[in-house]
């Protein structure tokens, strides 16, 4: 809300040529900006421990990413994974992949629990949030609680290692091939997916 | 190697792909019998409201590879190239992807809020949205997962499954620009998040440039109103960038001076490479074609003779002006025919006939864009990627063609 409070000062501001729409009211605005930025902003008042976060996942979310956030089935996985991202079969975690806590804040709060969305009070958030930082050795102390106040001092440890496409100098100057005769001097299948049973009727 | 006149060939005619074919050859020939059609009445006007497919067509459908996620409502389905031509893909066949099941939204009660970093934050109605100067685009749009499942290897047979994340249809609906020009755009915004109003509230940061260049709110597609399934009734286009930024039942546009960083835009559809370093924003879909017929759903049941070999080619960086064709897995190339409109950000239909001696084939199809670039081998991606980025995987794919008519996906040397 308070992010929101120069907008409506400038309010003055002549109206663009359709005069199509009506003005979004405070409370409308409050109501559904919901998102959250890795700088904080959006993040609303509240605070919640690792203890308090472990009983709600029990309760909400075990059902699927299991009481250790290790996944049931095919849903995801939430925690540990780490030193794998080199591996052949890398396990994208909160802790090994996610390069920020605000991401796990957004989208908690937007999102979950699958099928019973936007229904968590900010207190519940920053609870479970705290209790995934607990799973993914970010924390502790079963006693940490995390709040709007504390939540820039604790990164997440893969941050550095995303980057900005680069496939402009990478890959576009190189993919030119465009041979045309004799291209190479024969062809035999290296792989084929025959055999692997995978494919729907 | 099968070959046509071996057990194989016998196995091969019997299977259901070419059972109906095969049945209704034979019931029709020699064609000297009145056929029912052609004597009695059909049924009048109005039997159909909504027109469906002939009844025979009934096998043409979106198709899920169940194993791949963990239940429907945060799934994907296909859409079945191997059954369709031209560059159209029909609006009940457009592949589906949801991340919290299709939001089913009362168009009277649709909202669309715009807020953040404009001078009036505004709420518009879908009423609202359609009294902005109208634009019609046909505009492909790919998941960023198109193929994903192959960068270790063929694994699925069929063009459904490893190319199936695709459709392509002409959008009806007004220039995003027009839109936040109504909330005016602060001199400070330089990113904009938009947000739907499904279960997932999925939301994506799009560079104000890109927002205020090309992108529109769809609200029509193939001129009818947008399915569910595809954000009825209002949707984002993205044109040439990754489906997943497309975002379905539009509720929310925020204009913001960084971006969000949202799930969908770290944990997933992030690209890692072999390296464990991750490339992140790679919005753009890179130029990719793949042959849809014939292919492992699509076998060749006319045995040697004249082959009609058709595919698909589009580049989210602009048009396809070339399409090239081998017979022998790249050993020469020939020129495809590009058949039909050649539009900005469109799927394009190619075309190859020649005169098969019933030897068998590797066919592979090569892309080529408007800014030079040319569609690489997967091995090439490999070299740069690694094998584990799930995503924008462009490579050229390999059909083998048997003697027998049987398609097979594979690699080669």
């Amino acid at each position: 809300m308070w992010k929101y409070l120069s907008v409506f000062i400038m309010l003055s501001t002549p109206l663009a040529a359709l005069n199509v729409g009506r003005i979004a009211s405070p409370l409308e605005v409050a109501a559904w900006d919901i998102d959250v930025r890795p700088d904080g902003l959006g993040l609303p008042e509240g605070a919640g421990t690792v203890a308090e976060g472990e009983v709600i996942f029990e309760e909400q979310c075990a059902a699927c990413h299991g009481d250790f956030g290790e996944g049931v089935g095919r849903w995801p996985i939430l925690s540990g994974g780490f030193d794998t991202l080199t591996s052949e079969r890398p396990i994208k975690t909160v802790g090994s992949f996610w390069p920020y806590l605000s991401t796990v804040w957004d989208y908690i709060s937007r999102a979950m629990p699958f099928g019973y969305a936007q229904s968590l009070s900010p207190d519940e958030v920053y609870a479970l949030t705290a209790y995934i930082m607990f799973l993914n050795d970010l924390v502790d102390d079963e006693g940490f609680e995390l709040s709007r106040d504390n939540f820039l001092e604790i990164p997440l440890g893969n941050e550095a290692n995303f980057y900005d496409d680069d496939r402009e100098t990478t890959e576009y100057p190189f993919f030119t091939d465009a041979c045309m005769s004799k291209c190479k001097p024969s062809v035999e299948i290296t792989k084929n997916a025959s055999g692997k049973d995978v494919t729907p009727e | 190697m099968p070959t046509k006149s071996g057990p194989s060939r016998r196995r091969f005619l019997t299977t259901g792909l070419v059972a109906g074919i095969a049945a209704t050859t034979a019931k029709a020939d020699p064609i000297t019998d009145v056929q029912p059609w052609a004597q009695g009445l059909g049924k009048g006007v109005d039997e159909r409201g909504y027109g469906m497919p002939s009844p025979h067509e009934s096998h043409v459908l979106r198709k899920s590879v169940p194993w791949l996620v963990a239940e429907t409502k945060s799934s994907i389905n296909f859409t079945p190239l191997h059954q369709l031509d031209g560059i159209i893909t029909p609006n009940g066949l457009a592949f589906e992807r949801h991340h919290s099941g299709v939001a089913e939204i009362d168009p009277a009660e649709y909202r669309l809020m715009i807020n953040g970093l404009v001078d009036r934050p505004m709420v518009f109605t879908l009423q609202d949205l359609m009294r902005f100067p109208r634009h019609n685009k046909v505009y492909f749009l790919e998941c960023t997962a198109n193929s994903g499942m192959e960068w270790r290897g063929p694994q699925l047979n069929g063009v459904q499954f490893t190319h199936g994340m695709i459709h392509n249809v002409m959008y009806t609906g007004v220039m995003l620009r027009d839109v936040l020009a109504e909330a005016g755009i602060k001199t400070e915004g330089k990113w904009l998040l938009a947000e739907g109003a499904d279960a997932a509230g999925l939301s994506r940061s799009i560079p104000l440039e890109k927002a205020l260049d090309d992108c529109m709110i769809a609200f029509k597609m193939n001129g009818e109103a947008l399915r569910p399934e595809q954000g009825y009734p209002a949707r984002l286009v993205v044109p040439g960038w990754e489906g997943n930024m497309w975002i379905k039942w539009l509720r929310r546009l925020e204009v913001g001076d960084q971006p969000w960083h949202h799930r969908e835009e770290t944990a997933r559809y992030t690209d890692l490479l072999a390296n464990g370093a991750s490339r992140r924003f790679t919005w753009v879909m890179d130029a990719k074609s793949v042959i849809t017929e014939p292919s492992p759903q699509a076998p060749v049941s006319h045995g040697k003779g004249p082959l009609v070999i058709t595919g698909l080619a589009w580049s989210g960086q602009g048009v396809i002006p070339r399409v090239d064709v081998t017979l022998d897995g790249g050993i020469n190339w020939h020129k495809a025919r590009v058949d039909g409109p050649s539009l900005d950000k469109s799927l394009h239909r190619f075309y190859y006939e020649f005169d098969w001696d019933g030897s068998p084939l590797f066919l592979q199809s090569r892309a080529h864009d408007n800014t030079g670039y040319v569609q690489p081998t997967k091995d090439a991606l490999r070299v740069i990627r690694g094998e584990v980025s799930n995503y924008h995987n462009n490579g050229i794919q390999t059909w083998a063609v048997y003697s027998s008519g049987e398609v097979e996906n594979v690699e080669i040397s």
